[in-house]
């Protein structure tokens, strides 16, 4: 009875994605209706020959496509990561930057584009992908000097973000005028226009290798419901799951964070949305954190797109905002229930 | 079955458990008792494997602890820890089947023999009736009793509980106790209630300041002396026909610090 309603869950919820892929591709300055989208996709992957206009095709398989495949494999990733270290540190505050690896993403991306550093071959991305790397082994080093308890990680992670950020703050105030300023505020809040397919190519088989390690894990993750301790009392290799999970999630998120930017919020409340829904079990925690993570942020940046015309709001701005009251929403009724 | 050889542990600073030795046998009954803060729950961990001991080894049937692979030990051994608490929103019967964790791997499905299983240990504690309670909303003592379903779910040979009967009412102590030694399991019990030590175990171990004080048969090893040097209680020891003993307590002597404290209160 559970399996099946969780399979129909699962249907619908792979059939929205493809919705949702299918209108991200459609919506912008130009829409083009969702079966050109099907057919540019068709011609590009099997050679299909449908007659459609090429410039439209261009638009949708070049930008478009890649841009909303990102935003999907960014909310599954976040999501996944959520859940994942929502279990782990046993805390329903933790949520994939808090590790310290946005911040981390963030002055290695300023190092990159204010500094210099790199010398101009290493990109911005490189240099976030780097920082977000650099914070998180800081933010581990720490805690495991610090005790190795989740609140110690916790702990750890904070004074490592208010670490990274302030070294950020400083760098921006110092070497940033006005117009570089408001660009690093605006790759902050998260932002895919620049995404192209090779981004893809990298984004997806992480997401994908980080997904089948956590999936892997699934009840293994249900065991640390009491802790850790109890979660080695039922046959937990507690330190290999941890460095493992923690491993994956922090991967996943730094390769996110360092090409759209740290958009907030997905990797906090969609896995509390989703418990609020589907229960605390992992096995269907994880695929439907995915998934809702995926549209989610692909919602958001359709919104984000459509929200001022000519004008792009960053996509942290649209998933707070968006994501808030629903949240809210979802929390008083999970009250009441 | 279970053997302790020299067991050691401590802090930087401080030893907590110091030379402990004993073997549990198979089918066993064994209670541990002692004072607040001797080290019962300390030694439990050590026994199942989830703390290396700084001194001496833990065998299961001969082979040291850690040369058992985790998923394998939790097949064969449970333990109840003394608190234990989530703030998720689960289901008594959801607590209950984690039991089956060490015998799922990762994508064996849920069969209907594991269902069949936590409803049996569901029943077994008398929670058949609130499976579907949440977790937030049960009583300190059926939370005890969903915790012991874990451990009965799981399907060990051996049982180690940390003060099993904390929180249940009368009737669910004596019930529990009852139950746990109807399973046929060998059982590592801390436990509290001296009686209850008295009534249901095979042999009793003594902790004191982290030492093995004693161990052995119940009649041996309550007596009133110990009783008086191991827990500062005055108590009658009655042994009546079946060879059980009884504990009365005397007014408990109050504490030195205490008796001053209360004189020094009636001065005023
Ligand atoms: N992780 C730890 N850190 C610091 N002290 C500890 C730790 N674990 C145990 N102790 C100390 O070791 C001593 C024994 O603790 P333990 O919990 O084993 O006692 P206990 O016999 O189970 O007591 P109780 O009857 O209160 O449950 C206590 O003094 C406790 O403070
Ligand atoms: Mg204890």
């Amino acid at each position: 009875m559970i399996r099946l309603r969780f399979s129909l869950a699962l249907l619908a919820g792979g059939l929205v994605l493809l919705a949702a892929l299918a209108i991200g591709a459609g919506v912008g300055e130009t829409a083009i209706p969702p079966d050109v989208v099907l057919k540019a996709v068709a011609n590009r992957l099997w050679v299909a020959g449908y007659p459609i206009d090429p410039i439209d095709e261009g638009v949708i398989w070049s930008y478009r496509l890649s841009r909303t495949l990102m935003a999907a494999c960014c909310g599954a990733g976040l999501a996944v990561s959520g859940v994942v270290l929502q279990s782990l540190l046993r805390n329903p505050l933790a949520d994939p930057y808090v590790m310290g690896i946005s911040a981390g993403a963030s002055t290695g991306a300023v190092a990159v584009a204010l500094l210099g550093l790199g010398g101009g071959v290493v990109s911005m991305s490189a240099g976030a992908l780097a920082g977000a790397l650099l914070a998180f082994g800081f933010v581990i080093l720490l805690a495991l000097k610090a005790g190795r308890s989740p609140v110690m990680v916790v702990l750890a992670g904070v004074a490592g973000s208010q670490l990274f950020n302030a070294i950020t703050s400083f760098v921006v105030a110092r070497s940033a005028n006005a117009e570089q300023a408001r660009g690093i505020l605006f790759w902050l809040l998260g932002n895919l226009s620049g995404v192209r397919w090779p981004d893809v190519g990298l984004a997806l088989p992480v997401l994908l290798v980080g997904m089948a390690l956590c999936l892997w894990h699934v009840r293994v993750l249900d065991a640390f419901l009491f802790g850790s301790s109890s979660a080695a009392a039922l046959g937990v290799s507690v330190r290999r799951v941890w460095v493992t999970l923690i491993g994956a999630s922090a991967v996943m998120t730094a390769v996110m964070v360092s090409m759209v930017g740290s958009i907030g919020f997905v990797g906090l409340v969609v896995p509390h949305a989703v418990r609020l829904v589907a229960g605390v079990s992992h096995g269907r925690l994880l695929p439907l954190s995915a998934l809702c993570g995926a549209v989610f942020l692909i919602i958001a940046d359709v919104v984000s797109r459509a929200l001022i015309t000519g004008q792009v709001v960053p996509i942290g701005v649209v998933t707070a905002l968006v994501g808030a009251p629903v949240f809210a929403l979802l929390l008083i009724r999970g009250r009441t229930a | 079955m279970l053997t302790a050889e020299h067991l050691g542990w401590g802090l930087r600073d401080r030893a907590i458990l110091q030379d402990i030795s004993l073997t549990v046998q198979a089918g066993e009954f064994v209670g541990l008792i002692g004072p607040n803060g001797s080290g019962k729950s300390s030694l439990l961990a050590l026994l199942a494997g989830l703390r290396r001991p700084d001194h001496g080894t833990v065998r299961l049937d001969g082979t040291p602890l850690p040369a058992i692979p985790r998923r394998l030990l939790a097949q064969r051994l449970a333990l109840v820890e003394q608190q234990a608490q989530t703030q998720e929103r689960v289901t008594v019967r959801h607590v209950a089947g984690l039991g089956r964790t060490p015998h799922l791997g990762a994508f064996t499905p849920w069969s209907p023999q594991d269902t069949a299983c936590v409803d049996q240990a569901l029943a077994a504690v008398d929670l058949l009736d609130l499976a579907d309670r949440d977790w937030s909303g049960l009583s300190g003592g059926e939370r005890q009793r969903a915790h012991i379903a874990r451990a009965l779910a799981q399907q060990p040979e051996l049982l180690l509980l940390d003060e099993p009967t904390n929180h249940l009412d009368i009737a669910h102590q004596l019930g529990l106790l009852d139950l746990v030694r109807q399973q046929g399991l060998t059982v590592v019990a801390a436990l509290h209630d001296l009686n209850h030590a008295a009534l249901f175990c095979d042999r009793i171990a003594v902790l004191h300041h982290g030492r093995l004080d004693a161990f052995g048969p119940p009649a041996e090893i309550l007596t009133p002396d110990r009783l008086r040097r191991v827990f500062a209680v005055d108590a009658v020891v009655e042994t009546d026909a079946d060879g059980l003993c009884h504990i009365r307590y005397r007014v408990p002597r109050r504490p030195p610090m205490l008796a001053a404290a209360q004189k020094e209160l009636a001065r005023c």
